[in-house]
């Protein structure tokens, strides 16, 4: 992934930047111009919370070449306590235990190499939630 | 608007043909059609392919494969809508007919699959490539995030799942042309390798080579190239969020509910009278979602409905008679046309052992992604 390309993502990516519509209370992750739900243009920005509830979920027996050494591994599609969805790898676990309704808390971490020169690459994965 | 018909087609068998590149598939299947309807000439040429740029390193599809056909100056242009660009290519040239712009139009699709690409990366790039393949996500992944929601949200089991790849299988061993033309047991499917949980790796359409076209006219013309035309009734196209996550619920295909309900509309039918259907089954958890979108069973049954025998041959609403994408194979730009041809040869009593008694008003949907676009086409013999 060229530079200019990854250090676009990185507010969201790091952060959890979200941007919350001013129209409707939606909040957009990563944000965009237009809301999904009014249509709206204005935005707050926002933080979404590290933590999350699976949706649903799968574990990747197969995967693509720059995942293959972490196979098998869950990705899941959460939910954060404002409303936003956003996939993600849920890791620390066996992955055989992720399903709908489990908790998880978001944590920054590697998520690939990319490319001859082995760039890497961080964002956020989920781990199960402490109770 | 003109009524518009399909008057011939053509399309090469489907599996691994490494004895035949990108554009050797394209001409044998353009040539075919363009032979069945006794024409030299169109007045123009849809070409779909979702990623011969990333597949064999070659865009610009429209005038190499005019000119492989000796049609240099011929408009054509290259449609992308992922595994929907078939479709999509047909209804380009639905329209165009439609309109009144021109008389006699081609709509093909091809991919050419095993020249070496790294398939699985290539097919992750008709998915959110920010929001879901950054994440290490596949396609096999995402429909297999869609079967776990269907399943939490219906009851849909694994041999549910597992009983679509039994049927189609069972269909396409009819099918001289399918890559696959062999029966499946339960138990092979059951007993497959895990591609992405719950799916296996026989509930996944395989990787494929081929190519499909039609040849598109006027319906008050059609006559001149065949006995047996088939009109087009209904051409609709819808999308949806391109991210799982984005949503409502992602055990539900929007975008395939709402081009069937614009389809239904268009042809003035209801989904009770269609009599065969073709739909994506990409991975046969997307024919249980796709059955139960565009109402061909019932919303929370379409799990029963291919061990009950509702969608097999000889049942209610025989779908995917062809094989399906599961058995025939899923070159995917090719699908869309592949799909329309298999309703074309039922409304015109040519499917042979496949043959769906009577058969006057067929459905074809193709789809794209995890089914952020689909397509219906709404087909009757005349």
């Amino acid at each position: 992934m060229p530079s200019p390309r990854y250090w676009r993502e990185i507010p969201a990516r790091y952060r959890l930047e979200a941007a919350r519509c001013r129209g409707c209370g939606k909040v957009a992750f990563p944000p965009r111009r237009a809301c999904s739900a009014c249509r709206g243009r204005e935005w707050e920005k926002t933080n979404l919370s590290w933590k999350g509830k699976v949706i649903t979920s799968t574990v990747v027996q197969v995967a693509p070449t720059e995942f293959q050494m972490e196979a098998p591994y869950a990705v899941a599609v959460l939910e954060t306590p404002e409303g936003a969805r956003l996939m993600a790898q849920v890791v620390d676990c066996d992955p055989s235990t992720v399903g709908p309704g489990m908790e998880v808390a978001l944590v920054f971490r590697r998520l690939r190499k990319e490319g001859h020169g082995g760039i890497l690459c961080y964002g956020f994965k989920a781990v199960p939630a402490v109770s | 608007m003109r009524e518009v018909a399909i008057v011939a087609a053509g399309m090469t068998r489907f599996g691994e043909i490494w004895e035949s590149s990108l554009r050797d598939l394209f001409a044998e299947a353009a040539l075919e059609a363009l032979d069945a309807a006794r024409v030299d000439r169109v007045d123009s040429i849809y070409v779909g392919c979702m990623s011969a740029g990333q597949f064999v390193g070659q865009e610009h599809l429209g005038p190499l494969m005019a000119d492989e056909i000796g049609l240099t100056g011929v408009a054509a242009t290259h449609v992308e809508s992922a595994c929907a660009s078939g479709g999509v290519a047909l209804r380009s040239a639905f329209i165009e007919v439609a309109s009144g712009m021109s008389d006699l139009v081609l709509a093909a699709g091809v991919e050419k699959m095993t020249d070496g690409a790294d398939v699985t990366a290539v097919l992750a790039t008709a998915a959110d490539q920010e929001k879901e393949a950054y994440h290490g996500i596949t396609f096999p992944g995402l429909y297999a995030m869609i079967a776990r929601a269907h399943m939490q949200a219906k009851g849909t089991t694994e041999e549910d799942l597992a009983w679509v790849a039994v049927k189609n299988h069972r269909h396409g061993a009819l099918n001289p042309k399918a890559q696959f033309g062999r029966e499946l047991k339960l138990e092979d499917v059951l007993g497959s390798s895990m591609v992405a949980d719950p799916l296996r790796l026989l509930h996944c359409s395989p990787v494929t080579d081929g190519a499909a076209a039609v040849l598109l006219c006027p319906l008050e013309l059609a006559k001149k190239y065949t006995d047996r035309p088939v009109k087009i009734r209904a051409s609709a196209l819808a999308t949806g969020s391109m991210a799982l996550a984005d949503r409502k619920d992602p055990a539900v295909l929007d975008a395939v509910q709402l081009s069937g309900e614009r389809a239904y509309k268009m042809a003035g039918v209801s989904p009770a009278d269609i009599q065969v259907a073709e739909v994506h089954d990409c991975f046969t958890i997307a024919e249980i979602c796709c059955i139960e979108a565009l109402g061909l069973a019932p919303p929370c049954s379409g799990r029963h409905a291919a061990r009950s025998g509702l969608t097999a041959l000889g049942g209610k609403i025989p779908v995917n008679t062809s094989g399906g994408l599961k058995s025939k194979g899923h070159p995917v730009g090719a699908t869309g046309i592949a799909q329309a041809i298999e309703i074309f040869e039922q409304l015109r009593g040519e499917a042979g052992a496949r043959q769906v008694k009577g058969a006057r008003l067929g459905l074809a949907q193709n789809m794209g992604g995890s089914g952020a676009s689909s397509v219906v086409h709404i087909f009757e013999g005349v």
